[in-house]
């Protein structure tokens, strides 16, 4: 299907304020990095180093020279794609991260797979249901869910299914040479707890759109014109109320890198969330950056995604 | 004025670990910070309500007092994000202008990343404490906040009260505080209770990372943290603080949603 020219006017427009958001995001960052009291050889080196070992660090990667030219000479090797090297490893970061989010997108997906089929269930029973117990059940069971904190749900699916059923292993952190199948067994106890506190969240949206569906002219029309129910569901009335979802969806793959650092660290598996916290626990900054960035051009690009899905999907959104 | 349930139900669990706060020490039955290097780990028995931790320690009573130390946090944080973020809201909404499109993109950018990963990033850079979290956590709401408020004093600005204070030569600072503050102030207490929910949920998360509350606090996130590698053969030493804390976000979140249902009608 071609992009009609005022889509994608629009969508050009909403990527130049993404990479103007991206740029904001770049300054803080670094500006973060610059609160770190005293300096960065003092803190990779410990209290204990010698000063001129400090000094010495300090100098082999550029931390004595003065802030605007660290900041415009990590923003231009960022632009090429060199995301620096880690003080700890002493070596590139961009294979870490690659690693990293790799093993995240796997995790992610798989809370995806779980959560849309069951979040767009419950959201449309919720809706046949308005104002009824069923209703009720869902959305307080959905809002409840949805607030406890991932490592509170995690601890609970681990006591339940792994050490009390022994249905599924503990943590995430697979024998060597695992093929997917393997793979997909240590990952689905990781993956139910970003499922978990993303029902309530996918399932509102989805109850909302499909009672304005159910209420609106069309299908009244559909239904008086002696349309089998469920052909009035699936032509009329999912296809209304599945649109927002999908913007729901998209911005919630920003959200999910908020929980998969605690859900990462508690299953030990090694994505971009554990790669932030490990970075983050050891002050290893150029790590800390990359990362925090990487997910935040995740969060830019999953909501361009989102517009992008809008606008063809439903002619009404489309700007004139 | 009616009382919705979840409201009732929500103050009732707050107002249960407030007291647990409060009076702390005299309500547990032993010493939370002794240890009994001869019963270590036994499970939940007439003496040990709720079994002893690796240290011998008694688990209730670490429960009770654990209660403590986030329900100093996530006020005083969620206070600090609330003052600063209706102030910022009421700028932005009612001067709009430069300084409104420049905070607007300034807000955005933060949001760009999940609020606990902005926080670690914060952390990490000037350290872990107490103050630290409370100032960071306030921080990263008060943007939040501040769109909330703005919204609001957007709508409000239109009004007819409004452009009669301006007719009689009121300063903006005096229709902002006087005028304006007072019709949005249930909007901004609906929203303070949502965003202590929030806190809740963040301080454990943070403390659970080691980027809350410190120890050696009995602090629940940070129990299970040193704890939780011992699911496996003993499950009460982290089941207890999984409750307490899921029970706290919880009579939290009903608190907010009651208060909801009060100012909407």
């Amino acid at each position: 299907m071609p992009i009609p020219g005022a889509i994608l006017k629009f969508l050009l427009r909403r990527a130049a304020l993404s990479l103007v958001t991206l740029w904001l995001l770049s300054l803080l960052i670094f500006a973060a990095g610059q609160l770190l009291p005293g300096d960065v050889g003092r803190a990779v080196l410990g209290p204990l180093a010698d000063a001129r070992a400090v000094a010495a660090f300090n100098h082999s990667i550029g931390a004595d020279r003065p802030v605007t030219a660290q900041y415009l000479d990590w923003i231009g090797r960022l632009v090429t794609g060199d995301m620096g090297t880690s003080y700890v490893f002493r070596s590139a970061v961009g294979p870490f991260v690659e690693d990293a989010l790799a093993n995240s997108l796997k995790l992610a997906a798989l809370a995806f797979v779980i959560v849309l089929p069951l979040g767009i269930a419950g959201g449309v029973i919720a809706a046949l249901n308005a104002g009824r117990w069923g209703d009720r059940s869902i959305v307080i069971l959905g809002q409840t869910l949805g607030v406890v904190p991932e490592f509170i749900s995690g601890i609970v699916l681990i006591l339940v299914f792994g050490v009390w059923l022994r249905w599924l292993p503990m943590s995430a952190d697979w024998p060597d040479g695992a093929g997917p199948l393997t793979q997909l067994r240590y990952l689905i106890l990781p993956s139910l707890p970003l499922a978990v506190s993303f029902f309530g969240y996918i399932a509102r949206v989805v109850r909302v759109g499909t009672v304005e569906a159910l209420d609106a002219d069309y299908t009244r029309t559909a239904v008086l014109k002696g349309l089998p129910w469920l052909t009035v569901m699936r032509r009329h009335v999912l296809r209304n109320a599945l649109l927002p979802t999908i913007t729901v969806a998209a911005s919630l793959v920003g959200y999910l890198a908020g929980g998969l650092v605690v859900v990462e660290t508690l299953f030990h598996y090694r994505g971009i969330g554990s790669l932030i916290y490990g970075a983050a626990k050891a002050k290893d900054f150029p790590m800390l950056e990359a990362g925090v960035l990487t997910v935040g051009a995740l969060f830019a690009a999953a909501s361009l995604v989102a517009d992008l899905l809008n606008a063809l999907l439903n002619p009404r959104l489309r700007p004139r | 004025m009616r009382r919705p349930p979840t409201l009732i139900a929500g103050l009732a669990i707050l107002g249960l670990w407030i007291a647990a706060a409060l009076l702390g020490r005299h309500l547990t039955p032993h010493d939370p910070y002794a240890d009994d290097l001869l019963h270590t780990l036994t499970p939940p028995s007439g003496t040990h309500w709720f079994g002893t931790d690796q240290l011998g320690r008694d688990v209730f009573s670490r429960v009770i007092v654990g209660a403590r130390d986030i329900l100093i946090v996530t006020p005083l944080a969620t206070l600090l994000g609330v003052v600063a973020g209706t102030i910022l809201g009421l700028f932005t909404g009612y001067l709009r202008g430069a300084f409104d499109a420049v905070a607007g993109r300034i807000i955005e950018a933060m949001q760009a990343v999940p609020l606990v990963i902005v926080a670690l990033l914060a952390l990490a850079a000037v350290g872990t404490s107490n103050l630290t979290v409370i100032l960071v956590i306030g921080l990263v709401f008060m943007p939040l906040i501040a769109r909330t408020v703005r919204t609001a004093v957007l709508a409000e600005a239109d009004l007819d009260y409004v452009a009669a204070a301006q007719l009689r030569g009121d300063g903006p600072l005096r229709i902002m505080f006087g005028e304006i503050l007072p019709n949005v102030l249930p909007l901004v207490l609906v929203e303070a209770t949502v965003r202590f929910g929030y806190a809740i949920f963040f301080v454990a998360s943070l403390s659970f990372l080691g980027f809350g509350i410190q120890p050696p606090s009995p602090d629940w996130g940070l129990a299970i943290a040193e704890n939780y590698s011992l699911i496996g053969s003993y499950w009460w030493v982290v089941m207890f603080d999984v409750l307490a804390t899921a029970s706290l976000v919880l009579g939290v979140n009903l608190t907010a949603d009651g208060l909801q249902t009060v100012f909407e009608r």
